[in-house]
């Protein structure tokens, strides 16, 4: 035996610091910018000491203050409508037998995942052209229903899986004790899906924030949402009050994102 | 009584037929509200994408609902405005060249750093992968524009970087870095690395470390041993990433918008165009839809290529 005592069967050569150094380039640029937001000069390189005034001035910015409420609304309706959407769907492929045409289902549930965003972006910025110029309404509901529409399928997906992860026995003794299927959905079904339906949610709410290529085709003049003022702003002169905008809605993904990982995790 | 030797069977049968068409009915109630949004705003608007293709554009942007094949013909060749003569359409096809050839080099350097990374995060004890885990989701769940913009920050002529080189006498004027083909490579490795690292790691959790142990008593080397144990058995998890970084990149939209500037369009920013200042609508859907086209192509391999995986693995 060649090999001695310490001898490591997983070790290769230069992975270790591969890998330390991925993580280190993975939040370097992210940690950069959450400090100068808190940077009291406008420079992104030279630090001026610690301020609140970046966070102060996009506080107090009505095109921020106009977008965030935008965003928030859209997201909330978009992850609701899709939430809803997906619990249907998700019921249909899980609790009734295969059925032809199911491969379908699935396809079209999927596709805006598989779609590239700015294919999706041009068809609904046509489409809703069209829609405009026949009924004259050009409100926040195309951005709600163009949101909703590429949110079902992150919402389907941990659903789909709670739904099939459950033990069905529960399900089959409310039917054999002459429960009707919407009361054994309602008092057996449901109460065991609400993670899934959570994180399903959540997962909604998150991809609807921070969704850009479709809102910026699709938004009418003056619905910026959040994303979209940010990316318009970035052709100007960048000042940190983009950092201080992009620190905030970062940790409200961080944290939904570690409540939904947490979330699936307790499920095991 | 032959009533009910004859009623009893077609009855039962009935009964059977009654709930197929109540499970059928149920089945559709669930998923009218699913299919209604998908169909209206994301599968049928394609298929006004395909309609559009084939039409002749508007003066100020839409289009005139005349039959032209005319934006397919200029999707690859132009007809020389003097001449006649058909030639390839070099501004195009340089920009989808370009959007290929970054997204491939986007993939080998995500596959460079990511298959490493994965590969560290599967051999932790178990009780800690979790937390390494996290910490690639969490950019991953992060926002594209806002990781965008965070690289935009680090790599400008008044960013961190060049400010850091300049500040301890590197060099005397900022590297210029920001609207070139660099930075755009630089901040869609950035932005889609997560995706190449979760799939492999999701192949490798699976990893039987056992197999690496039996190629060292068979006396083969460290390289060997990633070469002909390991790579072979995680490599649906690399095809997956490759996919999943190439596929996104193809299609890119902010980054290259963003880092590259008008300078260096990728498809996607060459579509948009076509709805803005081009005022081209039917180029536009016709590149679209070639965008779209390229991209099933590579799905279609993968899915080819990961399920021949699993089946070899069975067999």
């Amino acid at each position: 035996m060649a090999r001695g005592k310490g001898f490591d069967v997983t070790r290769q050569p230069g992975f270790t610091t591969v890998a330390l150094l991925c993580f280190v380039m993975l939040y370097l640029p992210i940690v950069l910018l959450v400090v100068f937001s808190f940077n009291d000069s406008t420079s992104v390189a030279e630090w001026g000491g610690f301020s609140l005034r970046w966070y102060q001035s996009a506080l107090e910015n009505e095109r921020v203050q106009e977008a965030t409420i935008r965003s928030v609304i859209i997201a909330t309706a978009a992850s609701i409508l899709a939430t809803g959407a997906a619990v249907g769907a998700a019921l249909a492929t899980t609790r009734t037998r295969p059925w032809r045409g199911q491969t379908v289902v699935f396809a079209i549930v999927n596709q805006p995942l598989m779609v590239p965003e700015i294919v999706t972006a041009v068809a609904l910025l046509i489409f809703f052209a069209m829609i405009k110029v026949a009924t004259g309404y050009t409100g926040l509901w195309y951005l709600i229903i163009a949101h909703t529409a590429f949110c079902i399928p992150f919402a389907f997906l941990p659903i789909r899986a709670r739904l099939q992860g459950m033990d069905l026995t529960l399900e089959q003794a409310a039917a054999d004790l002459y429960a009707t299927p919407w009361q054994a959905f309602r008092r057996v079904t449901l109460p065991q899906l609400w993670p899934g339906i959570l994180a399903g949610a959540m997962l909604a709410f998150v991809i609807s924030l921070d969704d850009v290529v479709i809102t910026e085709f699709v938004k009418s003049a003056g619905q910026d949402t959040l994303p979209t003022y940010m990316l318009g702003q970035l052709r100007r002169v960048v000042t940190p009050e983009i950092n201080a905008i992009s620190t905030a809605l970062l940790a409200v993904s961080v944290l939904l994102v570690m409540a939904f990982f947490f979330l699936s995790r307790s499920r095991k | 009584m032959t009533d009910i030797a004859s009623t009893r069977p077609t009855s039962m049968r009935d009964l059977a037929a009654a709930r197929k068409r109540e499970e059928r009915r149920t089945r559709a109630f669930l998923l009218a509200p699913a299919m209604a949004i998908l169909i209206f705003a994301a599968s049928g608007p394609l298929l006004i994408v395909l309609v559009y293709s084939f039409l002749t554009p508007g003066d100020y942007g839409g289009v005139v609902w005349e039959f032209s094949l005319k934006a397919w013909f200029n999707v690859f060749a132009e007809r020389d405005f003097f001449t006649e003569e058909i030639e390839l359409a070099d501004a195009h096809l340089s920009i989808m060249w370009r959007s290929i050839k970054l997204s491939l080099m986007t993939t080998v350097i995500c596959l460079i750093i990511g298959f490493p990374t994965a590969y560290f995060i599967a051999t932790r004890p178990r009780g800690t992968r979790d937390f390494w885990m996290l910490l690639v989701i969490i950019p991953f769940w992060t926002n594209l524009l806002i990781r965008t913009f965070a690289i935009m920050e680090l790599i400008r002529n008044e960013g961190t970087f060049n400010s850091f080189l300049v500040g301890i006498g590197v060099i005397d004027t900022p590297i210029q870095m920001m609207f070139t083909e660099f930075a755009v490579l630089v901040g869609m490795a950035y932005v889609y690395l997560p995706l190449m690292i979760l799939p492999i790691y999701a192949s490798m959790e699976r990893f039987d470390f056992s197999l690496v142990e039996a190629g060292y008593d068979l006396y083969a080397t460290r390289f060997q041993v990633l070469r002909r144990i390991i790579l072979p058995l995680v490599k649906p998890g690399v095809v997956a990433g490759s996919i999943l970084v190439f596929v996104p990149c193809l299609g890119a939209y902010v980054t290259p918008r963003v880092l590259g500037g008008g300078k260096n369009m990728m498809l996607g920013n060459f579509i948009e165009l076509q709805f803005g200042q081009g005022r081209n609508w039917p180029l536009g859907a016709a590149l679209a839809l070639t965008l779209l086209v390229i991209v099933m192509v590579a799905l279609i391999f993968y899915v080819r290529a990961v399920g021949r995986e699993e089946v070899r693995g069975h067999g």
